[in-house]
């Protein structure tokens, strides 16, 4: 069993290991396993040695790294990092690079922590598998003739694999819990404000978080603690002070003890036998550990999906329009700016993004807004009114994480809806706001990793913790 | 000429439209663009400031880098909502949104604006006339960078390969990216290119005392887009209207919706029909040319902006910016012309200098008011700057000396230009310079003399020909140096008629 990110850490801080050590380790195994998996856009060895070498003479002059010292940490390459490539997984950002750190990486390396490499998404983060990559699709190290999962699948095969104990990735319908699940990790989607998005190259603005993953659940909400917080560089962050240190580090070990925990029956109803039977295994270890679990009904959460394929394209139609050849990033000539932008966003989009802009493009036309955008808005008011009633009489709700365990390469490319759906339990909690963590909980029928959804109200990640530390500890 | 006659200042020249009767009257709504005077920029901390080397005020926010986002700057809010104020508008509550539209000197290819919830809603402004111009809303957004299209020199110029020999380019700085603006739109209720005139000087004249902008329209700080439509005299409906894009003068303003109207109109009178569309204004040819069309109009697909969130300003600090509002044009109007005992109108050029006070102060000590507003809105506003400084009492007094005679007009005009030039005294002033009133006798003698000597003029004018008055007035100056007083000399050939 690999060393947690806490130990390493710990090790590194006091001396007892030296952080040029831990990263020799994780790029070693990079070395081994990444030419099969692909789970890097760019494995950054040289730079994570230099950094690990800052690191311990920071140690040796007697200063402390930070809570993150010496831990490798994996950055999906949709955030920003200064003087390294930021690619999005697309061919118009190919060889772009940023002039700036994106908050949460300035608040990594703050930590101590060290890159060890960009990891591979679904292009812009539009995607369920990883495979809507130019680069090529990033394989689960369960099983590597299946996806990992997306948007994020670059992340969560990273740590699966070992090559980092934690790694940050971005959650727009899903991208951080449904890969964790399907690769048999831990992943949070924190509540929307609580981790800054400067940096973070934008796919739908009012649905993307920044959120981490880890091998297990300690680890997952001490990186959370690292990057969550205020940040006046976004408008859309929370004001007022960070979470304390420790605090949802701490509920990890609390217990469910008197949690009213909700099962949402619509979310629960849709996924295949083996993962509801794991959702069953997961209810009553949830109970015995002393939580209060019942049926919770969330009714407006059906129609979220069909409300999402409407307000996140929309928003990608205008962030991604930036994209135009004039100022960075891929140009392809043409006799005049109009026609050049239109060649370079041709070469340089891969279909979904394409589909997705046209998708978002219609449902703002003049006409159409109030009929599809506007329609897709006031679902997500009754979402947000239908979990407020939820929540009124419990703490937590539960679901699985995705419907099915990871499925094979190339199974779901060819028909996008099949595709979408593997985000129907997720996407509610990005349309409210909420924040959510996936855990896993034993294997389907496959042998491969089923996970485990504990959503909570807005700024409950403390309780959220506190479950999915119980589930964690209470696996079969 | 004098101030009561100056009712606009501005840089529109001399010329006025022709008198019309044709039975078709304009119907014009103006679109104003303004950029306010802050020290950053909307959303970034960048330099809000004209004329630096290009593309060196910029960042990833206004520069639209992957992953930047906006922080909207409180100041611009602060000013924006100043403007709002002295237009009478509702302050409210109000979002941002995107207007979506591809332009390569946009960085996000969207313009953040606000569209269905402005900061300022409604409102008016008046006229140094009395008219009434309704305000629809004054929102903020964000400007563009500047474009300039070039053309390759040939194949010897660095750069230029074979290939794209001789082809155009465009040079696009993002100095201006981001800079913010209020767009202030009127009603449909301007009637003239007069009015047109005016309401821009008037809002302009607003702007600059409450400190929103510098309103300089040669730098680009003001631009204007004008609807114009026409109608027969007596109809209350709205003709089709064109909207005329950048107009950067008020000069260039009233051209263009003259051409406009005459265009309409002449279009309606052949049995055409206006088509809804786009203008541009082409300064040298005086006309205007289509740009596009209703059809062919962008959609902009406006949508809230989810980077920002509702704009929406306190009671207090509403309270706090209305109570720190200076006076405004037309409220100091109104106060020096009460003062004066004229209409408003006659003294809209000293308000518009900023010479209200100085005028207020010498009619408070007792100065002649319209005399003081003659010297102010002529010789005192020929030198504004020496004018804004220059010393009330000492106008005061010197204003006093020139209604008692003392000096005379011309000799006034002097003491004024050396009080304006170093200061001093203005009694002091006149001795030096020999300005020393002529006595009666002096000057008596001195018409006895000319009329002696021109006894043919005398005749034609005892026999009333009031134009040998001057010849006289001029024979007595040239005989005193110019030191009799114009009114004396009338007065004595006056005495001396049969």
């Amino acid at each position: 069993m690999a060393a947690t990110a806490e130990e390493i850490a710990e090790a590194v801080r006091s001396g007892a290991r030296t952080a040029a050590d831990v990263v020799d380790e994780h790029l070693s195994r990079i070395a081994e396993r990444e030419g099969e998996l692909h789970a890097f856009n760019l494995v950054l060895g040289d730079e994570a040695r230099a950094a690990a070498a800052r690191v311990d003479e920071s140690v040796a002059a007697g200063r402390d790294p930070g809570p993150l010292a010496g831990v490798p940490v994996a950055v999906k390459d949709n955030l920003c990092t200064r003087g390294i490539p930021t690619t999005c997984s697309s061919r118009i950002l190919e060889h772009w690079v940023p002039p700036y750190d994106a908050t949460v990486v300035a608040r990594l390396l703050g930590a101590g922590a060290v890159i060890v490499g960009k990891t591979n998404l679904d292009e812009f983060a539009m995607g369920s598998s990883t495979e809507n990559s130019a680069f090529g699709p990033t394989r689960n190290p369960h099983d590597p003739m299946r996806v990992p999962g997306g948007s994020s699948g670059g992340s969560a095969a990273a740590v699966a694999a070992g090559f980092a104990p934690l790694a940050l990735g971005s959650d727009t319908g899903g991208s951080i819990r449904q890969p964790a699940a399907l690769c048999g990790v831990v992943g949070a989607k924190p509540t929307y404000g609580m981790v800054s998005r400067y940096g973070l190259i934008a796919f739908a603005s009012s649905l993307d978080q920044v959120g981490p993953f880890a091998a297990n659940v300690a680890d997952t909400a001490l990186l959370l603690e690292v990057i969550a917080g205020h940040d006046p560089a976004d408008s859309t962050s929370i004001p007022g002070p960070s979470p304390r240190s420790g605090d949802l580090r701490g509920a990890v070990d609390e217990g469910v003890d008197g949690l009213r925990i909700g099962v949402v029956t619509e979310l629960a109803d849709g996924a295949d036998a083996d993962v509801s039977a794991r959702l069953d295994e997961a209810v009553g270890a949830l109970e015995a550990a002393g939580a209060k679990v019942d049926e919770a009904s969330v009714p407006a959460a059906v129609h979220g999906l069909s409300a999402y394929y409407l307000l996140a394209p929309a928003e990608a139609s205008s962030n991604l329009a930036r994209y135009d050849g004039v100022r960075y990033g891929l140009r392809v000539d043409g006799p005049d700016v109009s026609e050049m932008n239109h060649l370079t966003r041709t070469a340089g989009f891969g279909n979904e993004v394409k589909r997705r802009i046209m998708l978002g493009t219609y449902a703002l036309s003049a006409g159409y807004y109030d009929a599809y955008y506007g329609q897709a808005q006031r679902v997500r008011t009754l979402i947000i009114r239908d979990f407020d009633a939820a929540y009124a009489s419990h703490d937590l709700l539960l679901s699985p994480t995705a419907p099915t365990t990871a499925f094979p390469l190339g199974a779901k490319t060819a028909d996008p809806l099949t595709m979408y759906l593997s985000d129907v339990c997720t996407i509610p909690s990005n349309l409210a706001g909420h924040p959510a963590v996936s855990v896993p909980y034993g294997t389907g029928d496959d042998g491969l990793p089923v996970g485990v959804q504990v959503m909570a109200p807005a700024l409950g990640e403390h309780a959220m913790f506190r479950a999915a530390g119980a589930l964690e500890r209470n696996r079969r | 000429m004098t101030a009561a006659a100056t009712t606009v200042a501005g840089d529109a020249g001399p010329e006025r439209p022709p008198e019309r009767d044709d039975g078709w009257e304009m119907v014009v709504g103006l679109e104003v663009h303004c950029e306010l005077a802050t020290s950053t920029k909307l959303f970034c901390g960048c330099p809000n400031a004209f004329g630096d080397e290009p593309n060196t005020n910029v960042c990833p926010v206004c520069l639209g880098l992957p992953g930047s986002l906006p922080v909207l700057n409180r100041q611009a809010v602060e000013l924006a909502m100043r403007v709002g104020t002295a237009l009478q508008s509702e302050i409210r509550p109000s979002v941002f949104a995107r207007k979506n539209y591809f332009y390569p000197d946009m960085p996000k290819d969207y313009q953040v604006s606000q569209y269905d919830e402005p900061l300022n809603a409604g409102g008016w402004l008046d006229l140094p006339d009395g008219t009434r111009i309704g305000v629809t809303r004054a929102h903020m957004e964000e400007d563009t960078g500047k474009t300039t299209h070039r053309h390759s020199v040939g194949a010897q110029s660095p750069g230029t390969s074979g290939r794209i020999h001789g082809a155009d380019h465009s040079l696009v700085d993002y100095n201006r990216a981001g800079v913010p603006l209020v767009e202030i739109v009127s009603e449909p209720d301007i009637r003239s290119s007069e009015q047109a005139q005016a309401y821009v000087n008037e809002l302009r004249a607003i702007l600059v005392a409450t400190g929103a902008s510098d309103a300089r329209m040669e730098e680009g700080s003001l631009r204007i887009d004008a609807n114009v439509s026409v109608r027969r005299v007596g109809d209350t409906g709205f003709g089709t209207r064109a909207e005329i894009k950048n107009l950067n003068s008020v000069r260039s303003l009233r051209r263009a919706v003259e051409h406009e109207r005459a265009r309409q109109v002449a279009l309606l009178e052949a049995g055409g029909k206006v088509v809804q569309e786009t203008r541009h204004w082409n300064e040298a040819e005086g006309a205007t040319s289509s740009m596009r069309s209703k059809e062919e109009a962008f959609d902009y697909r406006y949508f809230p902006e989810p980077d920002l969130v509702p704009l929406v300003p306190d009671r207090e600090w509403v309270s706090a910016v209305a109570a720190d509002l200076p006076a405004l044009p037309s409220h100091r109007r109104a106060a020096l012309a009460a003062k004066a005992g004229v209409a408003p109108a006659d003294v809209a050029l000293v308000v518009d200098q900023g010479l209200d006070r100085l005028v207020e102060a010498a009619i408070d000590a007792g100065a002649d008011p319209r005399l003081a507003l003659a010297r102010a809105a002529n010789e005192v506003a020929a030198d504004i700057t020496a004018g804004l400084a220059l010393d009330p009492a000492a106008f005061t007094a010197l204003l006093r000396m020139e209604s008692e005679r003392k000096v005379t007009a011309t000799q006034a005009k002097q003491v004024l230009a050396a009080l304006m030039a170093d200061g001093g005294d203005p009694v002091e002033i006149a001795a030096a310079l020999g300005f020393e009133a002529l006595a009666d006798d002096v000057l008596e003698s001195a018409v006895e003399s000319a009329i002696a000597a021109h006894p043919r003029e005398w005749e034609r004018l005892a026999g009333g020909d009031p134009k040998l008055t001057g010849f006289f007035v001029g024979k007595v100056m040239a005989a005193t140096g110019g030191r009799a007083d114009g009114r004396a000399v009338t007065a004595a050939l006056r005495a001396r008629l049969p």
